[in-house]
Formats: C-alpha cells, sequence, structure tokens
C-alpha cells in the first residue's frame, strides 16, 4: 500500500474553527500542499485577513503576521520587500480586498509586488454573521439586504480578477472554484503556478477562489456547492485572466 | 566632526540613515514632504527600499509588516496622515513592534492649514488609535536635537519593542540648522528572535499579532503593557529646565515654542522679572517630578502651546493644584511671539516684580 | 489492467460531518455514521465497503479538515 494522499506539513496541528463543510478548510490545504511542494514552506511568510480566517496564523506552518481589515497586500509589501528572498503571500476575503482593501489590493499589484494572494470570494461577509459583500450577488439575501441586493440601490457584484487583469504589474491573475474534486485539482494547479512566478520574480500573483459559506448561505454544505456551480460560476468565469508568458 | 548645514525634514532622514534604518514608507503631505523625497533618493543608494505608498494607511501597514519582519523602519506624515495611520499604530503597539513615526504637525482640525502647530499633543500621549497603549513621545527643540533623538529613539524602539513618535512641527521641518551627527548612548538590545525570517526549518512559526479572543488572554496581554510602560516612565524621561528655584512664573513648552519662550524669559530677566522654564523633551512618559522642584515663591505657570490647550493638562496634573495654571497659545498655524509671551507673563505677575 | 484497490483512513475525532465526501465519491460507499456521535458532537464520516475503494482520493481532495489518509495499492 503506497500512500496517496495524507497531511501535508505545511498545516499546523490545530484543528480548525471554520464551519462543516467551509471550503477554507479545502484552500488552506492547497495553498500548505503548494508551500511545501515548492520547496518554501520554511522560507514563507503569510498575512492573515479580519474575516473568519483571522485565525489562519494558526493553521499555517510558517512566520504569520496578523493585518489588520484589507491592509493584508501592504503588510505583505512591507515584509517583502526587506526580505525579497522570502516567500511572502496574503489570504484575504471578499470583505478584506473587496471592500475596505481594495487600494492596497490594486496598488500592490500596480506595483507588481512580487508577492501572491489567494483570494477566497464567497459572496458574503462570513465571520460578522452574513452581511452583504461586495461580491453578493443581484437577488441574493444578506442580512444588509434582507430583500435580495437590488442593483439599482447598490451595483452589481464586483469582479476582481477581471479588474487586476487590467494591471500591467498583475502578471498572473486566476479565477477557480472548489465546487468539486476537478474543479479542487484546477485550483490547486492555478494556486501552484501563481507561487511559482513568485519564486520566478515575475510579479504580482491573484488566484481567486470561489468559495462556499453554507452557514450564511442556509444551506447544507453539499446543498452549498451546488449553489456556487449554478449561481456564482456564471458570473464569475472561471479561467486564467492573466498570465507572464503572455504579457512582454 | 564638521557640522552640516541640513533642513530639518532632510536631517530626520540622515539621522534614520545613520540609525541603521534602510527602510522607508510614507506618501506626500506638506509640510513633511521633503522627508520622502530625501529617502527617495539615498536608500537607493545605501540597498535600502523606498516606497511611496497609495496612502498613509498603506504606508503605516507597510511599517508594520517590516518591523515584525525585523527591520529598522520609518514613516513619516503631518497631522491629517497621522490620523489616518492611527489604527496601524494600535495595531504596532498591540503586536509590540518597534518603529520610529515622525508627525510634523500642521494647523488643524480636519484638513486644517500647511502651517506650523502643536495641535497633536492629545493624539500623540493620550492614544488616538484604540486601545491602551501608549507611544514614546519625543518633542526636539531644534536640527541637532531632532537629529539625536531620531538616533536614540530607534534604540528606544527595540529596546522595549514600542513604537517611538518624533512629534515636530512645520518649522522643525522647514528650518536649516547645523548638525553633527553622535554616537547615541549605549543600550543593550535584545535579539528580534520574534521577528518573521522564515522558520529555516529550525524553529516554530513566529506569529506577529494583536489579536487575543480570550478575554483572559487580552487581560494578561494588557498587564504585561501596562508594566512596559512603567520600565520605560522610569527610565526614559527627558526634559530640560531652569530658574525653577528662584523663578516667580514659571513657563512649559516643548518644541519651537520652548525657543520662542526662551527669548521672551531673556527679555524678561532684563526687565528684572524672574522667570523659569520647564521644557519637557519626552511628551510621553512625562516629566511631572519635574515640576515639584518648583519652589513655593512661584505665583504661577504659564503653559504655551501652539493649540487651545492640551499638554496644559499635563501641567495641571504635574502641579497638583499647588499653583496656579494659566495657558496661552495661538492656533491654525500662528505661531507666538516673545512679546505676546513676555505680556501675558507680565500679567502673571500682577503688576509687581 | 491491474485493478486498483484503496484503502481510506478517518481521523474520525476531527470530521465535522460536512457530507462532502459522502456526495464525491464515484463508488458510493462513504456514509455519515449516525450511530455514533465524536467528540465535537458530528456524525463522523465512515466506510462500510472498503474493499470496493479505488483510491481515487476524491473524498480527501474535498475534505476541509484533512480527515482522511488514503492509500493506494496495484496488484
Amino acid at each position: 500500500m503506497t500512500v496517496v494522499f495524507e497531511k501535508t506539513r505545511g498545516l499546523t496541528d490545530a484543528q480548525t474553527h471554520y464551519c462543516p463543510g467551509c471550503t477554507h478548510g479545502i484552500v488552506h490545504r492547497l495553498v500548505a500542499e503548494s508551500l511545501e511542494e515548492l520547496g518554501v514552506l520554511d522560507n514563507a511568510i503569510g498575512v492573515a485577513p479580519v474575516g473568519c480566517s483571522v485565525l489562519a496564523y494558526n493553521y499555517f506552518n510558517c512566520d504569520m503576521h496578523e493585518a489588520a481589515h484589507g491592509r493584508a497586500p501592504a503588510v505583505a509589501t512591507g515584509i517583502k520587500r526587506i526580505h525579497p528572498d522570502k516567500f511572502v503571500f496574503t489570504y484575504q476575503g471578499d470583505g478584506d480586498l473587496a471592500s475596505i482593501g481594495t487600494a492596497e489590493i490594486v496598488h500592490a499589484a500596480h506595483r507588481g509586488e512580487k508577492i501572491s494572494t489567494i483570494f477566497i470570494n464567497n459572496a458574503i461577509y462570513g465571520m460578522t454573521g452574513g452581511q452583504m459583500a461586495p461580491t453578493t450577488l443581484v437577488g441574493q439575501k444578506a442580512t444588509t439586504a434582507p430583500y435580495g441586493r437590488d442593483e439599482a440601490h447598490c451595483g452589481r457584484p464586483l469582479r476582481i480578477a477581471e479588474m487586476l487583469a487590467t494591471i500591467h504589474g498583475a502578471k498572473f491573475v486566476e479565477r477557480v472554484a472548489v465546487n468539486n474534486p476537478a474543479n479542487v485539482r484546477k485550483a490547486k494547479q492555478a494556486i501552484k503556478k501563481c507561487f511559482q512566478f513568485q519564486l520566478e520574480g515575475k510579479g504580482f500573483g491573484i488566484v481567486e477562489v470561489l468559495s462556499a459559506c453554507p452557514t450564511n448561505w442556509g444551506y447544507t454544505p453539499v446543498e452549498a456547492l451546488k449553489w456556487l456551480e449554478e449561481n456564482m460560476i456564471p458570473y464569475y468565469p472561471l479561467g486564467n485572466f492573466r498570465n507572464p508568458e503572455e504579457v512582454e | 566632526m564638521a557640522k552640516v548645514l541640513m533642513k530639518g525634514n532632510e536631517a530626520i532622514g540622515a539621522a534614520a540613515i545613520k540609525a541603521g534604518c534602510k527602510y522607508f514608507f510614507g506618501y506626500p503631505i506638506t509640510p513633511q514632504s521633503e522627508l520622502p523625497e530625501y529617502m527617495s533618493r539615498e536608500l537607493p543608494k545605501i540597498g535600502g527600499c523606498f516606497l511611496q505608498a497609495e496612502s498613509e494607511i498603506a504606508a503605516i501597514n507597510m511599517v508594520y509588516g517590516a518591523a515584525g519582519a525585523g527591520a529598522r523602519v520609518m514613516t513619516s506624515s503631518s497631522s491629517p496622515g497621522i490620523s489616518l495611520k492611527q489604527e496601524g499604530i494600535s495595531y504596532i503597539a498591540g503586536a509590540e513592534l518597534p518603529c520610529v513615526i515622525v508627525n510634523i504637525m500642521r494647523g488643524g482640525p480636519g484638513l486644517g492649514s500647511i502651517q506650523p502647530s502643536q495641535t497633536d499633543y492629545f493624539q500623540a500621549t493620550r492614544g488616538g488609535g484604540n486601545g491602551d497603549y501608549k507611544l514614546v513621545v519625543l518633542a526636539p527643540a531644534n536640527i541637532q536635537e531632532l537629529v539625536d533623538l531620531i538616533i536614540e529613539g530607534f534604540d528606544i524602539a527595540d529596546q522595549y519593542r514600542n513604537p517611538v513618535m518624533i512629534l515636530g512641527d512645520g518649522m522643525i521641518g522647514q528650518m536649516m540648522e547645523p548638525i553633527e551627527f553622535k554616537e547615541p548612548k549605549k543600550r543593550n538590545l535584545p535579539p528580534k528572535d520574534w521577528a518573521t525570517t522564515g522558520t529555516g526549518g529550525k524553529r516554530k512559526p513566529n506569529i506577529i499579532n494583536s489579536l487575543y479572543l480570550a478575554a483572559e488572554a487580552l487581560e494578561e496581554h494588557n498587564k504585561r503593557l501596562q508594566a512596559k510602560y512603567k520600565e520605560i516612565t522610569e527610565n526614559e524621561v527627558k526634559v530640560e529646565s531652569y530658574n525653577l528655584e528662584d523663578a516667580d512664573v514659571v513657563i512649559a513648552a516643548y518644541g519651537t515654542t520652548s525657543r520662542i519662550a526662551k527669548t521672551a524669559i531673556a527679555a524678561l530677566e532684563k526687565e528684572g522679572y524672574k522667570v523659569g522654564l520647564i521644557r519637557p523633551i519626552t511628551l510621553w512618559p512625562y516629566p511631572y517630578d519635574e515640576f515639584n522642584k518648583i519652589s513655593d515663591k512661584c505665583k504661577g505657570i504659564l503653559t504655551v502651546e501652539m493649540n487651545s490647550g492640551q499638554m496644559v493638562d499635563d501641567v495641571k496634573i504635574a502641579v497638583n493644584g499647588r499653583f496656579p495654571v494659566h495657558f496661552f497659545g495661538r492656533t491654525g498655524g500662528m505661531i507666538p511671539t516673545p512679546n505676546q509671551i513676555a505680556e501675558r507673563v507680565k500679567e502673571i505677575y500682577g503688576g509687581e516684580k | 489492467m491491474a485493478k486498483a484497490k484503496g484503502k481510506v483512513t478517518f481521523n474520525e475525532d476531527i470530521c465535522k460531518g460536512c457530507g462532502l465526501c459522502v456526495s464525491v465519491c464515484p463508488m458510493k460507499i462513504i456514509s455519515l455514521d449516525l450511530d455514533t456521535i465524536n467528540a465535537k458532537g458530528y456524525h463522523p464520516a465512515t466506510v462500510k465497503e472498503m474493499d470496493k475503494c479505488i483510491g481515487c482520493a476524491s473524498c480527501a481532495t474535498m475534505c476541509p479538515d484533512v480527515v482522511i489518509t488514503v492509500e493506494r495499492i496495484t496488484e
């Protein structure tokens, strides 16, 4: 018998506080596996956001900073600029990155900071109890959009991958989903590729991961992934939006 | 060593580099923009990194990252920009990280004016950001002192793992005076084994954090912080004073205002008035004990500030009712004149010498 | 072609009973054990017909809590 799947050294022994079926757990694992497989775990410094994954600093088995809400790309910039030889990544949710932190992520991309960002898009604010996010879909209900998101009132959801792909310094921009095993495997490939680009000194990279929030969407974990597939993927198309090989 | 004539804002940069600081994250704002400009020219020459951040908020968070990763790092701004930094400063203080933050004060509140003021005394000494924390606040009165305090400030920050604020004003930033670089007093600086430098597979991960979800843990953390602040209070007070034993009126003033006060005192002395001076150099920890040296014959303390009355509160705390405390201030970027100060002293005298 | 056989081990104490593994197993051999409640208060996932496991690791791929270790043998 050969072991074909076991827990990576990139995760600590801490049991996560995430809800049953929360896809943070899957993405944490993909990030941790990628760090280990690329041989950078011992050289890595991660920056945790404010949101459900605020305690990510307890789960990744590397040096970690807790950042203020939205500021992770600036914190990562400070770290990478003084330690250019280390691997620096941020892990952020949609409130952190797409709301309060839009200036920081745009400018990290704009300056071409050689960091990697994992962006968890679950179309809602999880930790604070299910409020609307910039990524909440039109018609989707949230505690601060009890009648469903109204486009006339507060616009359509923000497509971060497409937006950042217009920035020259954003050399790797890809959107993936973790709603089934095939997509999870593709997500890992994208994350690993994004991390590889940092190691090659190519510039800023981001992987937007369409994720589920069963608790605040009001679904079982299995139903939530179905909702993701039927509603989020049509609005947030999967694929690579920017790739250093295409860019000059 | 020959002295060099330097503009205050640039002297700050030169002093920081002398102290081994190679990283600066900042943003333009009058009257301190010459400092980021200086750093943008000089840091690449020594293999350091200057970055103009997208905002003062981003800049303080870059400082937070770099400080947590073990570097000597500085940021600067002026009053409205320092307001933006308050969140980041609270995080830095809570995570117990060293750094130097320079505030070249201008008129306020809000967008205010671009002329000098001392209007952020409360912000610097009473928090500004959320939570129970203290910054070591250093207030130079001339460019040489500015240079000395910055060099020592990096050591203070490292020794206590605490942010240090240099509180200047537009005059300090813009004026030119001759300076020389001196060796600071030797301090035992602990190694930064808490910094995020990558585990190397040789140690457990270091975590830079100010979040303690368990209230008991946060209370313990706060007790540790308070113990540290007590230690700083016992060891780091700096103050200049004179004529306290003989004075009928004592002026309390800091920064450039103290220089104007000194001119007023010299003029009053010629007219036979006996006036003393207390010039706090550390605004936190505040030199409360210095006020005990004032003799009982004193008729009153005149606090002079370029604001509506902020340090005057600390003077009242210091004298604890022993003397009447008076206040004279100019706001909006207006600068008091020696004559205006002298007239107020005479009023306190009540016409008698 | 040799038939791949697999074996999965569930760390039942840390399973949160989310059911994602149940839904993705192509052999439909995973179920939540309704007769057991683990220390966290969940019904942990379990396999009753291990001889049908093909070691595809789809379950482990979807598990958010790294509950599952997968082994494979080819004969």
